[in-house]
Formats: C-alpha cells, sequence, structure tokens
C-alpha cells in the first residue's frame, strides 16, 4: 500500500453491531445493541455518565472486547475478536494520550513509523497533517511546551494520519474551556466532513452533539434511547428521557377531557389541545414554542412571571401556571416583570405527549 | 542587616551535625595518607598505603564492580518490566507479590544467605562463582528497583500511553520500549543509584556467600581492619570513597535535570 500526498479524500469503513453487549463481572454495561454506521457518517453517541456511550466506543475501538463472537463488522469483515492495534481505528483520546518523550511531529507520524514507513516519508506526511490542523509552526516543539487546544488537534492530526478505517473520538473537547471548545466542535465537525471518515463520537455535551453529529444516538442505562438526525431529536424526542437530556423541555400535568387539557388556577389558566380519550396526562413543549397572545383566546395559557433573565436576542421567562413551573423563551425586545400576568399559545404540532412512566 | 539569631543557630548546629559525620571521614583519609598515624602527621604523607592495598586488594575492588554492574543488570531486566506487569496487573495479587519480593530487605542479610547456601551450596561451580554474590545482592536490591519504577508508574497515565499507542498499530512490546519506558526513565535513574550503591557497600550477604577466591571490597576491608596496619585499612577506606563517590555523583546528574509532566 503506498500512501500519498493529497490524494483522494479516504472513506472509513461502515459499522455494523448485531446484538453488541458487554457485562463487567455479571453487571451488564451495554445491552444487546444493533446498529449501523454507514461509511462516512458521524455518528454522536450521547447521554450522561453511565449511560454506556464510552463503552460501545472502547468495543468499537477493541479495547475491551465483546460478549460473544461476530457482534461488529467493519465493512461486512468481522473484527470482534482483533484486538484494537490490529483494527486500524483512529483514536482520540479525553486525554489526548500525546506521548510526552516525542515532539509534536514525532507523535504524528508513530503510526505511521509502526507501520514500517521510511522516515523522509513519513516527516512528509506529519508534515501536511499538521498543516491540516495548522500546527505546522510547532511541529518541532514538544507536547509540554503546546496548549490544550493545540494538543487536542494535535492528538486529531495523530489519529488521522494512519488512515484509519474509523475514526473514535471519547470526549475529545471535555479538558477545554469553553470559549476554545465551542469554536473546536465547529472545527472539527469542518475537518471531519472534510476527511469524509467514518467517526464515532462520544460526548455528554448535547450542544456539542448537535454541532458535530450527522445522527445523535441517545443512551439510557446500557441501551440506545434513540438515534436519529439532531432535529428529529430535538423536535421529535422518542421519550421522556430524550426530550430531558437534549435541551430544555416544558411540562403541564393535568386531566384530559374531551380533547383539550385545562388547568385552572384561578387567575393562571392553561388550556392545551390533546387529542385521544379523557385521562391523565402530561404534555411537553420547548421554551421556544410559546407565542404572545391576547388572554382571552382560546388555547391561551394565563401564567404569572416569577423571573426573567436576560439573553442577548432571547429572554427567559419563569412562569407558574397553576402551581407548575414553565421556562418560556420570548424576543428580548418585550418588556416584562415578575408578578405580571402573560398570555401565551402553544401550536398543536410542538406538543409532545410521552407514554407515562411512572 | 544581621541574620536573626534563629538562623545563626540553625547553622551552627547544621555546621556541627555535619562535622560530627564527616570528621571520621576525614580522619580515615588522613590515616591512610600519613606514614604513621600513632605519630600524628609530623612523619609526614605518603601514598605508600595506597599503593599496597591496590597492591593486595585490587582484584576485590574489580570483582564489586563486576557484582554491581551484574545486579544492576539483572534488577534491571527483572525488575523494569516487572515493575510495569505488576502495576499493570493491580489488585490483590500485585500487592501480594510485591510483599513477597520485599521481604528480604526485611529479614536478615545472614538468613538469606543461609537460604541460599542450602538450596543451592550443592552446585559448586555455582556456589563459588561471583554470579553467586550477585544473585545475593539482586534478592536485595531488587525492591528498591521495584519501588522506584513503580512510583514513577503511579505518577504517569501509563493505561492512556499505552492505549493511545495501540491505537496507532503498535505491538505490546513496542508500546513499552516507545512510549513506557522513556516516561518512566527518572524512576529507572534512581532505581539504578540506589541498586549500585546498595551492591557496592553491601557486607552482611557477600560476607556470608563469599569465598576466598571471590572477595568484594567491604569484605576486604573486614579483612584489611582484621589482619592489617590502622593505615592499610585506612588507605582502603579512601580507595572505596575515590571509587563509589564519583559514580554516584555521575548518576545523580543523569537523574538531575526533572523533565516536565504533561498537565492534564
Amino acid at each position: 500500500m503506498t500512501l500519498t500526498a493529497n490524494a483522494a479524500p479516504p472513506r472509513g469503513a461502515a459499522i455494523t453491531a448485531r446484538g453488541l453487549s458487554k457485562s463487567f463481572h455479571g453487571t451488564t454495561v451495554l445491552h444487546p445493541t444493533d446498529l449501523h454506521v454507514p461509511a462516512g457518517e458521524i455518528l454522536v453517541l450521547l447521554g450522561p455518565s453511565g449511560c454506556g456511550k464510552t463503552t460501545l466506543l472502547r468495543l468499537i475501538a477493541g479495547l475491551e472486547r465483546p460478549d460473544g463472537p461476530d457482534m461488529l463488522r467493519f465493512d461486512g469483515e468481522d473484527v470482534s475478536g482483533v484486538p484494537l492495534e490490529r483494527r486500524n481505528v483512529g483514536m482520540v483520546f479525553q486525554s489526548y494520550a500525546l506521548f510526552p518523550n516525542m515532539t509534536v511531529a514525532e507523535n504524528v507520524a508513530y503510526g505511521l513509523k509502526v507501520r514500517g514507513m521510511p522516515a523522509a516519508e513519513r516527516r512528509a506526511e506529519a508534515a501536511r497533517l499538521l498543516a491540516l490542523v495548522g500546527l505546522d509552526e510547532h511541529a518541532g516543539k514538544r507536547i509540554t511546551a503546546i496548549s490544550g487546544g493545540q494538543r487536542q488537534r494535535c492528538a486529531l492530526a495523530r489519529a488521522l494520519a494512519i488512515k484509519p478505517r474509523v475514526l473514535l473520538l471519547d470526549e475529545p473537547l471535555a479538558a477545554l474551556d469553553a470559549v476554545l471548545r465551542e469554536r473546536l466542535r465547529a472545527e472539527i465537525g469542518l475537518l471531519l466532513r472534510e476527511f469524509g471518515i467514518t467517526a464515532v463520537y462520544v460526548t455528554h455535551d448535547q450542544a456539542e452533539a448537535m454541532a458535530i453529529g450527522d445522527r445523535i444516538a441517545v443512551m439510557q442505562a446500557g441501551r440506545i434511547a434513540q438515534i436519529d438526525r439532531p432535529e428529529v431529536i430535538y423536535h421529535r424526542p422518542a421519550s421522556d428521557f430524550v426530550a430531558d437530556f437534549v435541551g430544555t423541555m416544558n411540562r403541564l400535568a393535568g386531566p384530559v377531557r374531551e380533547g383539550r387539557l385545562i388547568l385552572d388556577g384561578g387567575e393562571t389558566r392553561a388550556d392545551l389541545p390533546a387529542d385521544g380519550p379523557d385521562r391523565e396526562a402530561t404534555l411537553c413543549f420547548r421554551p421556544e414554542a410559546a407565542r404572545l397572545c391576547e388572554g382571552a383566546d382560546e388555547g391561551a395559557i394565563r401564567a404569572r412571571i416569577t423571573a426573567t433573565t436576560f439573553f442577548g436576542a432571547t429572554q427567559r421567562l419563569l412562569v407558574e401556571v397553576a402551581g407548575q413551573d414553565l421556562r418560556l423563551d420570548l424576543p428580548s425586545g418585550l418588556a416584562f416583570g415578575p408578578g405580571q400576568l402573560a398570555a401565551f399559545t402553544i401550536e398543536g404540532r410542538a406538543l409532545l405527549e410521552f407514554p407515562r412512566t411512572a | 542587616m544581621g541574620r536573626r539569631w534563629t538562623t545563626w543557630t540553625g547553622i551552627g548546629l547544621t555546621a556541627l551535625l555535619v562535622l560530627f559525620l564527616t570528621l571520621p571521614v576525614l580522619l580515615s583519609i588522613v590515616a591512610g595518607l600519613s606514614v604513621n598515624y600513632a605519630r600524628g602527621l609530623s612523619n609526614g604523607l605518603t601514598l605508600t598505603w595506597v599503593l599496597q592495598v591496590w597492591e593486595l586488594y585490587a582484584d576485590t575492588i574489580l570483582r564489586s564492580l563486576i557484582v554491581a554492574a551484574a545486579t544492576l543488570a539483572l534488577t534491571l531486566l527483572i525488575g523494569v518490566p516487572g515493575a510495569y506487569a505488576l502495576v499493570r496487573r493491580g489488585g490483590r495479587t500485585a500487592r501480594l507479590v510485591e510483599e513477597v519480593v520485599t521481604l528480604p530487605v526485611a529479614i536478615p542479610g545472614l538468613a538469606l544467605v543461609l537460604g541460599l547456601i542450602i538450596t543451592y551450596g550443592g552446585f559448586g561451580t555455582f556456589r563459588q562463582s561471583t554470579l553467586f554474590i550477585a544473585v545475593g545482592h539482586v534478592l536485595f536490591t531488587l525492591p528498591f528497583m521495584l519501588r522506584a519504577v513503580m512510583a514513577v508508574l503511579e505518577t504517569i497515565d501509563w493505561r492512556v500511553l499505552d492505549e493511545g499507542a495501540a491505537s496507532l498499530g503498535a505491538p505490546a512490546w513496542r508500546r513499552f520500549v516507545d512510549v513506557i519506558l522513556p516516561n518512566i526513565r527518572e524512576g529507572i535513574l534512581a532505581g539504578s543509584l540506589t541498586v549500585v550503591t546498595l551492591s557496592v557497600g553491601e557486607f552482611n550477604l557477600t560476607w556470608m556467600t563469599h569465598t576466598p577466591t571471590t572477595k568484594t571490597l567491604p569484605v576486604g576491608l573486614a579483612d584489611a581492619y582484621a589482619s592489617m596496619r590502622l593505615e592499610i585499612a585506612s588507605a582502603y577506606t579512601l580507595v572505596f570513597l575515590v571509587m563509589i563517590v564519583p559514580p554516584l555523583v555521575g548518576l545523580q546528574m543523569v537523574a538531575g535535570p526533572r523533565r516536565e509532566r504533561l498537565g492534564p
């Protein structure tokens, strides 16, 4: 195999998991999971700590062995028993795992050195990748002499240098401060798309997931709760858990009678459309789904404002309706104050209802 | 402005303490260089005794160096990969192994050697060889190498370094050589320093394991103290110092420049 500079972008392998599961000492951390990541897709694994996202990533990497045979394939080839060093996957670790005994360029070239590429060639290849991530000026520096953001990009260049079949990123931005994190997540998203590589990206930060993922798999207690495009995850969450984990979600609970949920708290009042039989229901909606209206309108919510927070383009109102708290995002031009009454509506298609869990 | 009286007292006490510790060494050196110590320095200085020591004991000096080198080689070979294996393994088994390996430090050297002789005394060639002494030294110094290397391993994120190298396609031995070893260099040097120092000065074990043809320097010293005139024994001490101090300083200098650690 020859590796040439400026070759056509390599396309990664498709990842297929079938009943992929993992237990440690009798505790199941990943329940049998089916997953297909087409070549070139960026899949984000999103969830709270302990949800199994890191285990799933480590299984794909080969850092953990699945519970059974033939549970994981790259482009149809069974890799379940292939150890990490022979799986040809690129990894970017949360702590970067850069080698302090080597320079930036030596780190990037290490994978090529292991593969027996001649020194001159691998130096050229490392230089090309360092230029790509904007680190060419730092090639000769020690790892300890560059900043956190530069280390992160060095780790990415090192992982890409080996032309991996799959790129795996384990919370790669978690160690950086907020400003740098926001800038780098845009850069990483662009870079990964430019490379056209299959990538699996683990994070607990939903903003990062939205910005980077072609699809997002929200994980909960060792299972994939929902896997879909970011906008579907946001607007059509499949469960209470997903709705809560991605973005902010309001809840109004009450009795549904003749197709409407009506709450009456005297001055404050809610009236929302709810299809189906009479029942106790919880209706959910996003803060930005609220639209101001006249208090007397049918289907209006009359709420008392408890606090307002200025966000710049928008403001967030904390309001109370019949004893239940809601958060509403409205344009910041409108003047509201605590204690006032406000009336708003929610469009029917922005209202969600999940099967009762408890 | 004068310093506070506490500072002066501190300096004074330290000076006294240093003098108390170094005076015997200095007097030994003077004794080894004086024509006749009993009559003081008035009779003048001479190198006669030093040369005589060299004629009588050159072989013990050489043997001490060989034993130290062999001990160092063996502790490096066993200790460094051993320490990594123990840290990787972790848990109760690793602690148990560490305790067992450390045991020879607590057991009196004489008892340890008795065990060695009872077990291997029958293997004449081995029993009478310099290697037998080195084996005793390895038993006694290995825990120091292990501890030094393990201590540094605890401070580096070896698991992530190892996984990082593995993800780049490096097989296990390469990961150890390319990524783990260079990052535990300090611990290996510190361990080596301790091992060489202990080995060169070791008397207990060696006194039991040596044969008339395999004396090391400290055993020769005891011999000289017991049977030679005071000036020769003192000159021997001088030779010992000249031998042990430069390598110690050298090793300290190699281990000296502390390398920066990678931040979080």
